[in-house]
């Protein structure tokens, strides 16, 4: 099957539709540190958010309570599709199993239907949509960074879900992948339709791939941009530059030019 | 692009690691063998012209005529098999006992926290010191040698199991948890694939302690077995089959050794480390 044919393949059967996210009065401390003090914040179904902050504003922290790896300590979390929505996150580190071959990885992604009969093909297909199908049988540590991180996207994808997080996924690659990846990651959420939550510390990475863009300082939700700019986006247009001038002044103070 | 980076090197790559892959597989081996042979050849020289009184060290040939005396006989392939199996016995219980406290523990800490303690104890006791009070127990029964066997191989699997199963990745864990894998799902494909590299250490620990244990328990308490008939042998000034006692147990030794290779590099194949040593 040839990458075009798997992408059509998936984007046919896009039955699945996307969640909206709903937080209320978030309140998260780890022993005297208040994290998140009353967030409230709503996501609609399908849309691409980012979360951008200073590091230890408790990015991370929301993220993995809309991911359910963590409760928080007082308010609601409800995705509009009820409970059965689980989210799929992708970290910062790709989290392959080392003794698994890449296949099996992706696999895993299926969750509770790991064990159907088309498992198998499926997670074929999620491996062609990220261009890796060529390396199914290898083992994880003979991918480079970027391929391992790819693989990641492909098993948070297989299950096809309705939320994906993304705690700085691109993070520690280099600024070449970073844009590969970007535009994958873009191409899948246009054709999946997922709910997206990217946390970046990365300005022009949330200008160019979010639809909204909230910075969170002092627990709660400091500013809440929507980002106009047609799809594909074009790095270096004017007003691109321009929205992530708000963004940085607004995270680093005016005063920060002479 | 990377995809034309990695197939661009592909082709190029694999006939020269094949080469090299080949050359160390086949070089490897014979380099390591070449001291022994010069050992024994020196050895056997030596013996020849007389340098070497028979009454302190047989020749090599003398222990291999020995050695084919003794297995016509069948003496020595009955002792061998006494020796083999009690020694795969203590293992087999000693170490089932050992992984599976080391599991319990590494795994539940209420288990951790009754036992641990305890066990750590076990291990300040040199279980050889033992003999005495265990021929008391069991005579010279083959209760006792397994008992001593499983004694001396718990302890490093137990340590082991139970370091491997504390020290897997708890990002994997939690990776594993957030994708939907519970109890034993999670334990057979992220725990105990994360622990087994340790558990291997752990089990060549234990085979050396398998063969010393057993070396010590057959010459003092046993009345068949490679030890028992070094014992024999010496009462009736038999260097020969003494040595060749000694060079059996070295065989012996060597076998569980690669045994114990063929299995991790089965096992433990995703490793990058481990090519060849
Ligand atoms: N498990 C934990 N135990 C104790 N403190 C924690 C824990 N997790 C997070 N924190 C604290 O909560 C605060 C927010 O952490 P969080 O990881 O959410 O920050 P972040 O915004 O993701 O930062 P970064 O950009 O550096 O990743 C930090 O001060 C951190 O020390
Ligand atoms: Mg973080």
């Amino acid at each position: 099957m040839s990458l075009a044919e798997a992408a059509s393949l998936l984007r046919a059967s896009a039955d699945t539709p996307a969640a909206s996210i709903t937080l209320r009065g978030i309140i998260k401390s780890f022993g005297d540190k208040r994290v998140l003090r009353g967030l409230d914040l709503d996501v609609a179904a399908g849309q691409f958010i980012a979360v951008i902050g200073r590091s230890g504003c408790g990015k991370s922290t929301l993220l993995r309570l809309i991911a359910g790896l963590d409760a928080p300590d007082a308010g609601a979390i409800d995705f509009d599709a009820g409970a059965d929505v689980a989210p799929r996150v992708m970290f910062q580190e790709p989290r392959l199993l080392p003794w698994a071959n890449v296949i099996a990885n992706v696999e895993v992604g299926l969750g509770a239907r790991r064990r159907e009969a088309d498992a198998r093909r499926r997670a074929l297909d999620a491996l062609a949509a990220v261009g890796l199908a060529d390396r199914a049988a290898d083992w994880p540590g003979n991918l480079s960074g970027g391929q391992k991180q790819r693989v990641a996207l492909a098993r948070a994808l297989v299950s096809r879900p309705r939320v994906l997080a993304l705690d700085e996924p691109l993070g520690a690659l280099d600024a070449l992948t970073r844009i590969e990846m970007q535009s994958l990651l873009e191409a899948a959420w246009r054709r999946e339709g997922f709910t997206a939550l990217l946390v970046t510390h990365d300005v022009a990475e949330a200008v160019a791939l979010a639809d909204r863009i909230v910075l969170l300082e002092d627990g709660a939700v400091a500013l809440d941009l929507d980002v106009a700019p047609p799809r594909p986006r074009l790095r270096g247009s004017p007003e691109f530059g321009r929205l992530e001038e708000t963004i940085l002044d607004r995270l680093l103070g005016p005063r920060r030019r002479p | 692009m990377a995809d034309i980076v990695t197939s661009l090197k592909r082709p190029l790559r694999t006939p020269w690691n094949a080469l090299r892959f080949d050359s160390k597989r086949l070089l490897a081996p014979a380099i390591g063998w070449i001291a022994p042979a010069l050992l024994v050849l020196v050895w056997q020289s030596s013996a020849s012209l007389g340098w070497l009184s028979d009454s302190l060290l047989p020749s090599p040939f003398a222990v291999l005529a020995a050695g084919w005396r003794l297995t016509l006989s069948g003496d020595l392939p009955r002792n061998v098999e006494v020796s083999f199996l009690r020694a795969l016995a203590g293992l087999v219980v000693g170490g089932a006992i050992g992984f599976a406290f080391g599991l319990a523990n590494g795994l539940s800490r209420a288990s951790d926290h009754a036992t641990d303690t305890t066990l750590q104890m076990a291990r300040n006791i040199p279980h050889l010191a033992l003999i005495p009070l265990v021929i008391v127990w069991f005579g010279i029964d083959e209760a006792a040698k397994l008992f001593l066997v499983a004694l001396g191989v718990f302890f490093p699997i137990y340590a082991n199991t139970l370091h491997g199963v504390r020290s897997v990745d708890p990002q994997l864990v939690e990776m594993a948890r957030s994708y939907g894998m519970r109890r034993f799902e999670l334990f057979r494909r992220v725990i105990l694939p994360g622990a087994l590299p340790s558990i291997f250490v752990g089990l060549r620990y234990a085979l050396g302690i398998m063969w010393l244990t057993l070396i010590v328990a057959e010459t003092i308490a046993a009345q068949s077995g490679v030890g028992y008939m070094a014992m024999q042998a010496r009462e009736f000034l038999q260097l020969d089959v003494v040595v060749l006692a000694i060079v059996i147990y070295a065989l012996l030794g060597k076998l569980a050794d690669v045994v114990v290779r063929a299995l991790e590099r089965a096992c433990l194949a995703w490793r990058p480390a481990l090519h060849g040593d």
